[in-house]
């Protein structure tokens, strides 16, 4: 918070708090990239839990702390590096995870296997660049208070990019996640499409990180479309619910940190987590079957074996 | 090398954490949870800063934090795991969506407690969380040491025990379950004893030697070995040939981190697995 801003104060009328927030150019610019990332992040990351991609989006979130441990080595702004190394993740992944016929097993490993490799790589560099990196807690948790003018617009920018060409390929996309065998014999090219779309997870989790840090990166990727998931098993309907959610959360979560000592990360994470505990929960209790995080329908259950 | 005293602690501590890690990683690759495993080691982080914000000793919230959590996706993921069966067996991973959502609010929590710890006299969080991540293996004292070779030799012990039922519920939980194996438990039970292994590994070697040791020589000895026990043995050899490999590399090259070097040889062993077999 800068120095010369008035203290903040929370009021009950919600009209007065957000004028206050939008009053300073940096919370606009703040709002703005928050936006962008969220709608990136929930259209993508929906995609993600249908695949079942959660470990890989994780992976390639930590590729910014070796993204970054090398551009501060290179001297060069970190995000180049954030966005380079999430790109190499995902050609890496896509080569070890997904390169032949492999069983979840193998592929779970091999992407543990992957991470490893960019975190010892990133803790090579830092010990090469010889100084403690910046501030590891913003390289870990972000700032999102710090953006620029043209921060902003480049985000834009990826967003428009990353967004048209997910739709543009959005049908044998799906087909491949829902059915690989059957999509692969009718001649979706379902190899090419996971590696496509693993670069385009890379460019929206490097995007991510710039507002949550890598470590939260899943308050905008997993937990809106895990939310939307539960509540309707209709695609376009959790899809466009997702967005709406990751963008609530999102507004809602720097927002609340303007008022507050704590960074946005937190509150995004915890606004995040709490609508989908608030929808989980119930569904839970009432024993209704919902479609699971995964996006999965629930069997039912072999009774007796689980609880 | 041997006559530093050091790089003894650092040896007795790599041991024990090399073999638990392997042992334990052939298991982890064979249930498909090297995320689960990952996820404990971030949790750490939360639950060292969260004793250090309370002003108690960091190594009671590590522990405290990774079985928690570890026990509660251990009851996720069995009922995920478990209700999934009659469909597609075991072609299908534990939950990864729904580990991805907690170890994402809790280190929501943790970013909180870095901050309030931040906060406070003597504010040090960027250190306490690098020293979790990243550890310091040439940094231990000879009582950390012991105390990871005595948890290693427990945890070994208990994972000794209930290898064989352990390995029935993991290859085939429909077959087990009917034949009376307690597979809920048993899964929530290795999940507590993954959480032992990543809190004592993260305190010890960081996170990052945690992560790198579960996944690559398990899964290449997974690739290289037919037999559960063969394989659990050759993963435990070949973690604790990286370890010792990176350890000597590390203490040759100065300018070479240790977590760097051992992870180096075990993902090198890894691509070697995967090319040759």
């Amino acid at each position: 918070m800068p120095a010369e801003a008035p203290a903040p104060y929370l009021s009950w009328n919600p009209v007065s708090d957000v004028s206050q927030i939008l009053e300073y150019h940096f919370m606009v610019n703040a709002m703005l990239a928050s936006g962008i990332v969220a709608v990136m992040a929930g259209l993508i990351g929906w995609m993600m839990v249908v695949r079942r991609q959660t470990f890989a989006g994780h992976t390639l979130a930590m590729m910014a702390f070796p993204g970054a441990a090398a551009a501060a080595l290179l001297a060069v702004p970190a995000a180049w590096g954030y966005f380079a190394f999430c790109g190499g993740g995902a050609l890496a992944i896509g080569r070890f995870a997904h390169g032949e016929q492999r069983s979840w097993r193998q592929e779970s490993a091999s992407i543990g296997a992957v991470q490893a490799a960019a975190l010892a790589a990133g803790f090579l560099f830092v010990s090469l660049y010889g100084g403690v990196l910046g501030d590891l807690e913003t390289l870990l948790f972000g700032s999102i208070l710090g953006i620029s003018d043209r921060q902003v617009l480049v985000l834009a920018l990826l967003a428009v990019v990353v967004i048209a060409l997910l739709a543009g390929m959005a049908r044998p996309l799906l087909f491949s996640s829902v059915d690989p065998q059957v999509a692969g014999a009718r001649g979706v090219p379902v190899g090419r499409i996971a590696l496509a779309f693993l670069l385009l997870l890379g460019a929206a989790v490097a995007a991510t990180s710039q507002v949550t840090g890598p470590l939260l990166v899943f308050a905008l990727l997993v937990m809106p479309a895990a939310t939307a998931q539960a509540i309707t098993p209709r695609p376009a309907l959790s899809l466009a619910l997702t967005v709406l959610l990751a963008l609530g959360v999102a507004w809602l979560g720097v927002g609340i940190s303007y008022f507050s000592p704590y960074p946005a990360s937190f509150f995004i994470a915890t606004v995040a987590f709490t609508i989908y505990v608030l929808v989980r929960v119930p569904a839970a209790m009432t024993g209704r079957r919902v479609r699971g995080p995964s996006g999965h329908a629930g069997e039912p259950a072999p009774t007796g074996v689980i609880a | 090398m041997f006559a530093q005293e050091f790089m003894r602690n650092a040896l007795i501590a790599g041991t024990a954490v090399a073999l638990t890690c392997g042992v334990c990683g052939w298991f982890v690759v064979l249930r498909g949870q090297v995320f689960a495993g990952d996820a404990l080691s971030h949790v750490a982080i939360p639950g060292a800063l969260a004793a250090a914000a309370a002003g108690i000793d960091e190594r009671v919230g590590l522990f405290v934090a990774t079985v928690a959590v570890g026990a509660g996706i251990g009851l996720l993921g069995a009922g995920a795991v478990t209700g999934r069966a009659g469909r597609a067996a075991v072609s299908l991973p534990a939950d990864d969506t729904a580990i991805g959502i907690i170890f994402t609010f809790i280190l929501g929590l943790g970013v909180f407690f870095l901050t309030r710890y931040g906060m406070g006299p003597g504010a040090s969080s960027g250190i306490l969380a690098s020293r979790t991540l990243f550890g310091s293996i040439f940094g231990l004292g000879a009582g950390e040491a012991r105390l990871a070779a005595i948890l290693a030799l427990a945890v070994l012990a208990v994972l000794l025990a209930i290898a064989r039922p352990l390995l029935f519920v993991s290859v085939s939980p429909d077959v087990a379950a009917a034949r009376g194996v307690p597979a809920r438990l048993l899964g929530v039970g290795f999940l507590a004893l993954l959480g032992v292994v990543a809190a004592e590994a993260t305190q010890a070697v960081g996170a990052l030697l945690l992560l790198g040791l579960l996944a690559a020589p398990a899964a290449a000895a997974h690739r290289l070995a037919r037999g559960p026990y063969l394989g659990m043995a050759l993963a435990g050899a070949l973690a604790l040939a990286a370890m010792w490999g990176g350890l000597a590399l590390a203490y040759t090259i100065p300018a070479l981190p240790p977590s760097t070097a051992v992870i180096a040889i075990a993902v090198g062993i890894y691509y070697l697995a995967s090319v040759v077999a």
